[in-house]
């Protein structure tokens, strides 16, 4: 997982030697930054290209034995007996599990533990769970599987977030806020009805965002082992490692020092393996059951159920403006279809209404949202979480607004940006805001002005615009504890390791640790070895999830990598017989900036240090700042720095086969300060093509009326863009520095996906005059608003209402300029609910 | 009882290789499981991603699909036979130097099918680059550096000075 020694050296050759300063960047950095900005390659990029890098499903150990799961085949039924004794009986097979083996739930959040290992009572969708067999090869578990008897009881199954609302029982939970409905929220910030009244128009939309799969192209897989003295070791292709060890140490009943969790470099994430998972349990427990190293690896079918994807989502938006487009008040509900479990859920449907609020001023903000459970894999977090689809609805939105205002969308969105350095009507505490350069690098790179509305039918331009935090501003579970940790180790030799518990899923954690360090201590960030998500070895880092890793782990490394420099400064200072402020680390020297001829390798530094004071290392966390809002639910959307992003989409719409393709996509992406900015060019380039699937492709689709069965779970027939599909992209990297990141970086994960869906809508709309308002826009919904606009109807397909939701008494809130505190008004002051 | 083991014989990564496997196994299984050679992924079992690409007398082909058996007395190379001599394959260094693999996952059968490439043209165009790999999914990287990787590769293998184009590495002004 870390660099080697021997990777580093030809790192160092090829990596520090290939590319000297970026060619344009170089006059805003400081001369003596060597590595922050530069396009270095990843420490771990020889591993990758070599295939020597270890995936879960590459590790075998002696006597290692195959865990296969039976799953499910009803939607929703109650279990009523399962019976292994047939199967623990076959030749080969050494142990069964079902529900009550493992009876204790669990689940990401607190308020959600409602997960078991293996189905206990219910089975809740077809995939769940139910029993599991560890054999001596795979072939033999997979035979055993057909041996377990298990009799079902079969419910009504629920199969949309509709269904749900209309049918309260039966439940498929005994918990949740009301009937089939497991969370409902109602925030209000300012008197919406009075920012209508205000406006000169006032706009209504509905929109559809169908659930789509993370499809990480390395199917999840978990090896455990169990040791004699009592210690189950965990290898697990998980975003989360810190997660999955609390999971297990509350399932097992295990204390957390008997568990050892080490989250293996992940082929792919998207936010598909962020959640502790039935497979990981079950292998630990089938491992302390038979003494034998367990493994599973999940075919593709199991990893469409273990889903957590986007939610399919229902979005309900109503503006008022001015007629130069300034925003008075704003209305947004969304309904989710959450699946059968919790998961991340309750976050996720926060976040639909969180982050509207940090693009265009709104004074005064209403958000309703619900999410449903139904018979489905759980929905959670894909990439964007919970934000791709609300930015959909309201970019698509704004663009019908600017077209009713004869505005440009361009000019509207740049008229009206929430300012840096400013407080939201939620709360969320905005540093820099660089979406206005982004705005104007898009237009003036795709030719908008002389394009947009412009273009011969079938062609078309769109824009959108969006916002994205850089980590959440509170942990998952409630805790005052750091986000990350990272300690550092010197070795008398002049190496320097660098511990932490992020994970490695392909966006560079591994090497960003090692870039920063190298930094702050002048060394080649390819001489620096990385060790990280191991839970024995590493400090916690809350994991690979929210666009966190960089800005916290960075910061915590900057933390341990200055106070090493302190310690060794003052040693080399005292042998150098200068004041230890003017000692420099540099290209692997400590000298004196004075006389820089004085001076001695990092090396010797460690080794005078040494032995002055014995072994040296150092540690460094970081906490993100306290955030502004103190309502219940202001615990969403808070975060350290806010990226943004603004795409133009270029459309050719084909209209006798509805058949969209999508040249070029420009897209700018305020990152704060790239890190490195290859690895920033690779987030953006891969965030593009995962938003270009989502709004033209890809969907986990259910047979509703057939067992709520997955209509297609497999790589052929869920369609993802192959190169074929994909589009051009000019990426620009627009440099906002944000005093909360590390170097000024802000997130490149996650962000530049959200503007895609709603550049593309809007570009078929600017090609061919028909609303698709709902993603995937396939070939079909074009067809079909085509020709209801050639019968004279309105050219839209879509949504037409959202259904009518008992919502709870909103918590109001009153706005900063309001004279607000962040917190709720209390409920006998506040004014009685108003119908909008 | 498990089927009795056969036996193969054949070239594997430029060696002569003797392997014992069960009768019914893939070439992928072979390869991860009776060789050792966890280089080549898999990521649908089925023939559907691509994943598994391995060159078999030169040419790609889905080891996922193609039975251990056949492959006797033939080439196979998998990515652990790209670097020669603790060399990349200059495929191997444009992959590195661009950010061409980031999970780094499907990224083996990526390296294998290019080779392919350009063992047969050393002059692709972008849409052939495309066609040949369109059989090869990544979710990771939008294909955008892959292509640049592929053809900043073939440019060295021609011989010329190749250097990744600024926007490639720090995007365009």
């Amino acid at each position: 997982m870390g660099a080697g020694k021997g990777k580093a050296t030809e790192g160092r050759k090829d990596g520090m030697g290939t590319q000297d300063a970026p060619p344009h960047l170089p006059a805003a950095l400081p001369s003596f930054r060597r590595i922050i900005g530069k396009a270095l390659r990843k420490i771990d990029a020889t591993a990758k290209v070599t295939g020597v890098t270890k995936f879960a499903d590459d590790l075998f150990l002696p006597r290692m034995l195959f865990c296969k799961l039976l799953r499910s085949p009803h939607p929703h039924a109650r279990i009523l007996s399962v019976d292994g004794s047939k199967a623990l009986a076959l030749e080969g097979v050494k142990a069964v599990l079902t529900g009550k083996d493992l009876p204790i739930p669990f689940g990401i959040l607190p308020v959600s533990q409602d997960e078991h290992a293996l189905a206990l009572d219910k089975a809740r969708f077809v995939g769940d769970p139910v029993a599991a067999v560890a054999a001596v090869n795979e072939e033999i578990a997979t035979e055993a599987l057909d041996l377990i008897t298990v009799r079902y009881e079969p419910l009504a199954a629920i199969s949309s977030a509709a269904e749900a609302i209309a049918r309260p029982e039966p439940r498929i939970h005994d918990y949740g806020d009301h009937g089939n409905l497991h969370k409902l929220i109602s925030l209000e910030f300012g008197d919406v009805a009075a920012g209508f009244a205000e406006a000169d128009l006032v706009r209504e939309d509905v929109f559809f965002f169908e659930g789509s799969t993370h499809l990480p192209m390395e199917q999840h897989a978990a090896l455990a082992d169990w040791s004699p003295d009592g210690k189950v070791t965990l290898w697990s292709s998980t975003q989360t490692p810190h997660y999955v060890h609390r999971a297990l140490a509350k399932v097992l009943e295990l204390p957390p020092a008997k568990i050892r969790v080490i989250a293996t470099p992940n082929g792919g994430g998207f936010g598909g393996k962020s959640d502790p998972f039935s497979h990981e349990i079950v292998v630990a427990k089938l491992a302390m059951l038979t003494g034998r190293p367990v493994k599973i690896t999940l075919t593709r079918e199991e990893v469409f159920y273990c889903h957590r994807g986007r939610h399919p989502t229902l979005l309900w938006v109503k503006t008022g403006v001015k007629q130069d487009g300034t925003i008075t008040g704003m209305h947004f509900k969304s309904l989710l279809d959450g699946g059968g479990y919790g998961s991340y859920g309750v976050a996720s449907t926060y976040y639909t209404g969180a982050l509207q609020t940090v693009t265009y001023p709104v004074p005064r903000y209403k958000f309703q949202g619900a999410r449903a459970f139904t018979n489905k894999p759980p929905c959670g977090p894909k990439r964007g979480h919970g934000t791709p689809q609300p930015r959909y609805a309201l970019e698509v939105h704004l663009d019908k607004i600017a077209e009713q205002l004869g505005l440009d969308p361009a000019e509207l969105r740049l008229q009206h940006l929430v300012p840096p350095n400013s407080l939201t009507a939620n709360y969320l505490r905005i540093g820099s805001m660089g979406l206005g350069a982004c705005i104007r690098k898009v237009v003036g790179g795709s030719g908008w002005k002389q394009r947009f509305r412009k273009l011969p039918f079938g062609q078309g331009v769109g824009l959108a615009c969006s916002s994205y935090i850089s980590g959440a501003g509170l942990p998952i579970y409630w805790n005052n504890m750091p986000h990350s940790g990272v300690q550092l180790k010197c070795d008398r030799g002049g190496g320097v390791t660098v511990f932490c518990g992020s994970t490695e899923i392909g966006q560079g954690s591994d090497s960003i640790l090692a870039y920063i360090v190298a930094e702050v201590l002048g060394l080649d960030p390819f001489e620096i070895s990385v060790v990280t998500a191991d839970t024995d070895l590493t400090p916690v880092d809350l994991g690979s999830y929210s666009s966190r890793v960089t800005l916290m782990t960075g910061n915590a490394a900057i933390q341990a990598a200055e106070r090493a420099k302190e310690i060794l400064a003052a040693h080399a200072a005292r042998k150098l017989e200068i004041p230890a402020t003017r000692i420099v680390f540099a290209d692997g020297r400590v000298f004196d900036a004075g006389d820089p001829g004085r001076g001695m390798t990092f090396a010797q530094a460690v080794e005078i240090a040494e032995a002055a004071q014995g072994t040296i290392g150092t540690v460094g966390s970081y906490t993100p700042p306290r955030s502004a809002g103190r309502y219940r639910g202001a615990g969403v959307g808070p975060s350290p720095a806010y990226s943004y992003s603004a795409a133009v989409a270029e459309v050719d719409v084909d209209p006798d086969t509805g058949i969209v393709t999508v040249p070029r996509i420009w897209i700018a992406h305020d990152i704060g300060r790239s890190i490195n900015a290859a690895a920033v060019m690779g987030q953006v380039e891969g965030s593009v093509y995962m938003g270009l699937g989502e709004a033209l492709m890809e969907e986990m689709a259910y047979r509703g009326n057939r067992n709520v069965v997955h209509k297609i779970p497999s790589l052929l027939e869920y369609k993802s863009p192959t190169t074929l599909e994909m589009c051009d992209v000019v990426t620009y990297l627009v440099e906002d520095p944000d005093p909360n990141g590390p170097f000024g970086a802000k997130e490149v994960g996650q962000g530049p996906l959200l503007p895609v869906p709603p550049a593309i809508a809007n570009a078929v709309y600017d090609a061919v005059g028909v609303r698709v308002d709902e993603v995937p826009i396939t070939p079909e919904k074009v067809l079909k608003a085509l020709k209801k606009k050639a019968k004279g109807e309105e050219g839209r397909v879509g949504p037409t209402r959202f259904p009518d939701i008992a919502w709870p008494e909103p918590i109001r809130v009153a706005p900063p300029w309001e004279g607000g505190d962040g917190g709720a008004v209390p409920v006998a002051a506040a004014a009685p609910e108003r119908q909008h | 009882m498990p089927d009795a083991k056969v036996t193969i014989a054949f070239e594997l990564n430029g060696e002569l290789t003797e392997v014992a496997f069960a009768p019914h196994k893939t070439l992928l299984e072979v390869l991860r499981e009776d060789c050792g050679l966890t280089g080549t992924k898999h990521g649908c079992e089925l023939g559907e991603c691509g994943t598994c690409a391995v060159l078999l007398d030169e040419r790609p082909v889905l080891s996922c699909l193609a039975l251990g058996l056949a492959c006797a007395g033939r080439r196979v190379k998998t990515v652990e036979g790209m670097a020669t001599a603790g060399r990349l394959h200059p495929l191997q260094e444009a992959f590195a130097e661009l950010g061409a693999a980031q999970c780094g996952y499907c990224t083996p059968a990526f390296l294998l099918t290019a080779e392919a490439l350009l063992a047969g043209n050393p002059t692709p165009t972008r849409g052939e680059i495309k066609q040949a790999l369109a059989g090869n999914l990544c979710r990771c990287t939008g294909y955008i550096k892959i292509y640049e990787a592929v053809e900043l590769a073939a440019a060295r293998m021609r011989g010329e000075d190749a250097k990744p184009a600024p926007e490639t590495l720090y995007g365009s002004r």
